[in-house]
Order: structure tokens, then C-alpha cells, then sequence
């Protein structure tokens, strides 16, 4: 289990499967958020989804046996939380950030009080493909072994870049999100066209989140998320509302991740905290580099001027 | 008899409309509840015990109100000129870790001196943090609700790191932290009471906030920026200047709060400080609707909650969690009760004269002081932070309306 067969070699190696394995759900949140907000509006509270997801899809993996099951359920949760979010937002003067900021907190205080008896009991975990059968190095064959949600999220982002561009739906969408005037004028409405990407949102969201309790770390805990669906929110700023960049975007922000235990392997400990902050860092510095202070962020949603 | 009644009005639906935002959340809870083989009117019996009932659970509820007063003035001033900040997490654990700090190392000066020296570490350092976010919103555009939080993360890696490494009392295994503070050198209680200082200076620092935001210049200056940030860059007004010292002044007050949590309550810094009065400060800011003087009720309210939150997992077997539940559901419908005002004309206060605005006293003779800090935000007069917390406030009504 070691690296020190590798040493420091080993550490490249840890940080690129570590991308991998901690991207994913990174990668289903951003691309939620990145749905919701080209409608033209902002959940912050898809921490609070994710951390629902990962309980609801380890419970309902406990109960059933089956963890895709599971998956499922996680995303049903967020489809809900998704929907009090848009019903919420509908109402006029209602703030959508404001609305996220308690739907985060809602959302994990539900996922604690349900979640307590899961902490104890071992579910179903989803499978992996194992890639690394040629290999007779252990690391680079745990390495190799990647989940499937992975793949999905792979495909799901450039589907959902010609989506959004090409079809119908997407075109609807975009409208919602560059002008509810427009739109409104077009003849579509504007609440429930938001209100899907919402709780569509909020589905990708949850299925994140139950990767988190049923690949990688595996276990239903409080502790579980470390504000990731957070970070995705920032992230989809960074990505500039386009899908396949959240994936690249989602890769880095895995590497910067897997950074603190891969130095921890190589007896890297001094700072270990430090290390681990790295994402948040990262993220705060991302932001810092793509804001501006004189215009708007090129490619946000116009909709979406008002709360930046 | 009707001009008096007509002049109440706003006031009577600000009471109102929260007033049946709890109503509903308390609806919610039961079912919650009940659905958990629990009975709900027992657990709000219970709830009341451990809040209010004994003056041992009078003393645990101010004890908790104290730190949520001054995280909620974290969200609360910064709100009043258009930014959401969320920050307090983070300024209350380094606040905290400063406050520490200081007191490690000041062990033989009188007791006062080092009380004062902790304090304004926290508040320093607290300050600092949260003009950060300030200082990004300013000078790079970064949105502040978003730094804000992260910051809050990298706050609690630093302060593991710090309590693991250089300030780690070696006789601390298990548990990493700075070494304690002797009993005797602690913050000491209020008047004989159970009640530690922490109290007083919390009530102090929402008077002195709702001073400076209700009734200087500064304020002025604050909440015209915060109703339409062009009008105020075309008065010559310095929105930077305006944004750091709000920033300031907010994480100062979640800083001295962690100071107050070292000094009086654990002694010490460890992870331990890091139990979310930050995140529930921000349920109090919105409850209170970024009032400072409507703060002090409502944060001994959830400090209430908060303090109930141990007997009900005692007799009810309700997991901790559940506090946070409720809190969450309080925070949803009081959101989603934002869109009443104003709904109904019945509140309206009557049309000012064409001229000059109708006047309307801050703080009336004889109210509570919820009620006077309320008016403010009747619907028409002053600018509205909380719902056009979106950072153009103009954009925002432009938007919306």
C-alpha cells in the first residue's frame, strides 16, 4: 500500500489518480450549477444537495442492496431540494443567493439528523473498472481502478455543451438566462424553464454527492463533504459557463485535492493542513484571476449580472 | 385615533410577517418530528425548559446568545451596503486563535491588560480577514458571498495547522491546543451572575453598530451605497473606503466573539472552535433583518434553540442535528416571507406628502426594540439590504420588479 516502492515518483502518479478519483464529484455539481445558472439563476446551496445526495444514496444502497439504486435515490433528493429552491425563488423579492445560503444549511441539517443511523452500517458500494490489470505495481493498479459515474460525467459534459447549444431545450434555456424579457416576449416561461434546469441541477448535484459516500471516501459520515459543492459553484465561474471546461476545470481542482495525501505518503506530514487547503486556495485564486473589477466575466449569463 | 394607528402599521406587519414565518416553521418542525415518532408538543416543552425555563437554563442560553450577536453583526453590517457576507465562521475560529495567542504569551500582566489585549487580537485579526473578501469585491470584482465561505475553509486549515504545530501545548495529545489559560485569568462573569462578559460586550457592540450605521454619517453614507451604489459613486461618495470599514467592523466583531469564546468559555483554541456560531449568525442576521438592535432578541432566541438542543437529544432521542433542521427550516420560510411585504396595502403606511417623506421614527417611545429597528425596513422609505442584497442594488430592483 505504500509508495515508498515509487518515493517520489510516486507522488505525480498520486496526484493524477487522485484527480481522477476526486474530480468526479466536483464534476457532476459544476455541471449542475452550470445548468442552473444559465437559466440565469444561482444556487449556492448545492453544498447542501450533495451532502443530502451522499446520505440518501448510502441509505437507499443500504436498504435495497443495489447502489445504482442508490445513485438514483441521491439524485431524486436533489431534484427536491432543487425544486424548493426555484419554487422559493419565483416568489418576487425573494434573493436567490439567500435562499442558497439556508438551503445549505437546511440541506446538511437534514442529512445529519436522517443520516445518523447510517454512520454505523456498510452499504453496497458502487463498482470500478479495473484498467491496471497489466500492471503488477499495486499503486498504479489501485490507481487504474475508476468508477463508472466518472465516465459518465466524461460524456455528460460535451452531450451537454451541444445540447445546450444545438437543440431546442438548450436554446430555451440559454434565452432564460440572457434575458427573461426576451424570453417572456417568445412566449416561454420563464419561472418554469428555470425551474427544471433547477431541479436538474439539483439531480447531477446529488449523483455527486452519492459518489461521495458510495465510491471515494465510501462511508456515509458527517465530515464527508469539505464544502466541494462549494467550490463547484466558483468553479462554474472559472469554466465560464461551458460544460467541457468545468471538466478540465473539475480534473485540476481533483489534482489540487489529491496534493496533500500524496505528499503525506512520501512522509510530507509539516503541513498537512495546509496542504489540504489547497483546493480552497486554488479556488480563491482562480476567482481572483477571472474576476474583474470593470466587466462582467465573458460568457455569464446576463441574468445572472445583477448577482455577481 | 386613526394617524396613530395609520403611523404603526409598518411596524405591526414587520411584527407580523416573521411572527407567521415562525408560525409556519413551527408547523413544519411538529410534522418533522412527528414523522420521527416524537410528540411535538413535548418537544417544544422541552425546548422551552432548556431554554428559558430555570435560571441555570436562562444562563446557557445567553451564554450561546452572546457569540451569535456578534457573528450576526458579521453578515448584518456588511448587508446594510450590498454585500452578502458569510464569512463569520472563519473570522470567529482566527479571532479566536489570536485572542490565544496573546494570551499564551501576556502570563504575567494584570488580568485586565491581557482581557483587553485578547480581545483586540480577535478583533484584529477577524478584521482583517473579512476585509479580505471586502478588499476583493472592491479591487477585483470577486464575488464576496463566494470568498467569504472559502475563506472560512482556509481559516479552519490555519488553525489546525497553527493549534498542530507552533502553538501546540505539548500536553495536549489527543486533542491538539494551545495551552490553556489558568482558571483565574479567564473573562469573568456579569454581576454575580452565570453570564460571562461576553454578554455585555455583545449587546454593547449591536448598540454601538446600530449607532453608527442608524445614526452618524457613515451610516448614512453605508445605507446609500447599499440602495443604489451609482447614486452613491456620483455623490462623491468612496465606495472602497465605504466596503473596508464596513468589512472591518463586521469581522471584528465575529473576531472578538472567538476572542470571547477563548477567554471565557474553553481556554484555549483547538478544532473545537470551529461549531458553527459563524454559519447560525448568518440565520440571525436574516431573522433579524440585518437590524443590529433587532439582533440582540433574536440571537438570544436561537441561542435559545441552540441551548435546548442537548436535553432534546437526552429525553427526546433526537439526533443534534435536529437544532440544525430547525434552523433551516426558520431560515427557508422566513426567506420565502421576504415576498410578503408589502403584499398587503392593509400595512402600508399611508402616502408621504409629495414633497418630503413621510417621517418615520426609528425608534419609538415605549417599543420593543424589534419593532423600532423594523421600521426602517417598512417597504417604500429607506433602502431595502436585505432583499436587494445583490451587489447593484439598482440592478437588482431593475431586475426584480
Amino acid at each position: 500500500m505504500s509508495d515508498d516502492a515509487l518515493g517520489w515518483i510516486g507522488v505525480p502518479i498520486a496526484v493524477a489518480a487522485g484527480a481522477i478519483r476526486i474530480c468526479t464529484p466536483f464534476l457532476f455539481v459544476s455541471l449542475g450549477e452550470c445548468l442552473t445558472e444559465i437559466s440565469g439563476r444561482v444556487n449556492l446551496g448545492l453544498e447542501g444537495t450533495l451532502v443530502m445526495g451522499a446520505m440518501v444514496g448510502y441509505g437507499a444502497s443500504l436498504y435495497t442492496g443495489s447502489p445504482w439504486l442508490g445513485v438514483l435515490a441521491a439524485g431524486l433528493a436533489g431534484v427536491v431540494l432543487g425544486i424548493i429552491h426555484a419554487l422559493l425563488c419565483a416568489l418576487p423579492r425573494v434573493n436567490d443567493i439567500a435562499v442558497g445560503i439556508a438551503l445549505m444549511l437546511f440541506g446538511t441539517g437534514v442529512a445529519f439528523f436522517l443520516g445518523k443511523p447510517l454512520i454505523q452500517p456498510s452499504a453496497p458500494r458502487l463498482p470500478a473498472i479495473d484498467f491496471g490489470g497489466w500492471c503488477s505495481n499495486p499503486n498504479i493498479h489501485a490507481a487504474l481502478k475508476i468508477n463508472v459515474l466518472f465516465f459518465i460525467g466524461l460524456a455528460l459534459a460535451p452531450f451537454l455543451r451541444w445540447a445546450l447549444r444545438h437543440t431546442r431545450a438548450g436554446m430555451v434555456l440559454r434565452v432564460v438566462g440572457e434575458s427573461s424579457e426576451a424570453a417572456r416576449a417568445m412566449g416561454h416561461n420563464v419561472d418554469w424553464v428555470r425551474l427544471l434546469a433547477t431541479a436538474g441541477g439539483g439531480f447531477f448535484a446529488g449523483v455527486g454527492g452519492s459518489y461521495l459516500s458510495l465510491f471515494y471516501p465510501g462511508s456515509w459520515s458527517e465530515g464527508l463533504s469539505s464544502g466541494q459543492g462549494l467550490m463547484a459553484v466558483a468553479l462554474v465561474i472559472f469554466a465560464r459557463w461551458d460544460p467541457v471546461r468545468c471538466l478540465w476545470a473539475s480534473l485540476l481542482f481533483g489534482g489540487a485535492g489529491a496534493l496533500g495525501p500524496a505528499l503525506q505518503s512520501v512522509n510530507v506530514t509539516s503541513c498537512y493542513y495546509l496542504f489540504n487547503a489547497a483546493p480552497y486556495v486554488l479556488t480563491l485564486v482562480i476567482m481572483i484571476i477571472s474576476s474583474s473589477r470593470h466587466r462582467t466575466v465573458a460568457g455569464m449569463p446576463l441574468e445572472l449580472v445583477r448577482v455577481r | 385615533m386613526a394617524p396613530a394607528l395609520n403611523r404603526f402599521k409598518p411596524a405591526l406587519g414587520a411584527i407580523l410577517i416573521p411572527t407567521l414565518a415562525v408560525v409556519v416553521t413551527m408547523i413544519l418542525f411538529g410534522i418533522f418530528v412527528t414523522l420521527y415518532h416524537c410528540d411535538p408538543v413535548q418537544t417544544y416543552a422541552l425546548m422551552y425548559k432548556g431554554a428559558f425555563a430555570s435560571s441555570f437554563s436562562w444562563g446557557n442560553t445567553l451564554e450561546r446568545a452572546a457569540p451569535l450577536m456578534l457573528t450576526a453583526l458579521c453578515t448584518a453590517l456588511p448587508a446594510r451596503i450590498g454585500l452578502v457576507i458569510i464569512g463569520g465562521e472563519g473570522a470567529f475560529v482566527l479571532g479566536g486563535l489570536g485572542a490565544a495567542a496573546v494570551g499564551t504569551w501576556m502570563t504575567q500582566e494584570p488580568l485586565w491588560l491581557a482581557l483587553v489585549a485578547m480581545s483586540l487580537a480577535g478583533m484584529v485579526v477577524g478584521g482583517v480577514w473579512i476585509a479580505l473578501a471586502g478588499v476583493l469585491r472592491t479591487y477585483r470584482g470577486v464575488n464576496e458571498t463566494i470568498s467569504s465561505l472559502l475563506l472560512n475553509y482556509i481559516a479552519i486549515a490555519l488553525l489546525n495547522q497553527i493549534v498542530e504545530g507552533v502553538l501546540r501545548d505539548p500536553a495536549s495529545l489527543n486533542k491538539p491546543s494551545t495551552i490553556p489559560l489558568p482558571d483565574e485569568r479567564m473573562l469573568p462573569v456579569m454581576f454575580g451572575s452565570e453570564v460571562h462578559w461576553s454578554f455585555g460586550f455583545g449587546v454593547i457592540a449591536c448598540v454601538l453598530c446600530w449607532i453608527l450605521m442608524n445614526r452618524s454619517r457613515f451610516g448614512f453614507a453605508a445605507s446609500m451605497l447599499g440602495g443604489n451604489a451609482r447614486a452613491a459613486q456620483l455623490n462623491g461618495l468612496s465606495i472602497g473606503r465605504l466596503v473596508l470599514i464596513t468589512c472591518v467592523v463586521a469581522g471584528g466583531a465575529a473576531g472578538l466573539a472567538g476572542a470571547f469564546e477563548v477567554s471565557g468559555e474553553q481556554g484555549c483554541a483547538s478544532a473545537s472552535l470551529a461549531a458553527g456560531y459563524g454559519y447560525t449568525g448568518i440565520l440571525v442576521a436574516f431573522l433579524a433583518r440585518q437590524q443590529p438592535l433587532a439582533i440582540i432578541p433574536i440571537s438570544v432566541v436561537l441561542g435559545g434553540i441552540v441551548a435546548s438542543g442537548g436535553l432534546l437529544q437526552r429525553r427526546e432521542h433526537l439526533p443534534d442535528a435536529s437544532v440544525k433542521v430547525l434552523e433551516g427550516m426558520l431560515f427557508l420560510s422566513i426567506l420565502a416571507s421576504e415576498t410578503l411585504y408589502g403584499r398587503w396595502r392593509w400595512f402600508d403606511a399611508p402616502a408621504p406628502p409629495a414633497t418630503s417623506p413621510a417621517p418615520q421614527p426609528l425608534m419609538p417611545l415605549g417599543e420593543p426594540p424589534q419593532a423600532g429597528a423594523s421600521t426602517a425596513g417598512a417597504p417604500g422609505h429607506a433602502p431595502e439590504p436585505t432583499s436587494a442584497a445583490a451587489a447593484s442594488a439598482a440592478a437588482a430592483t431593475d431586475a426584480k420588479s
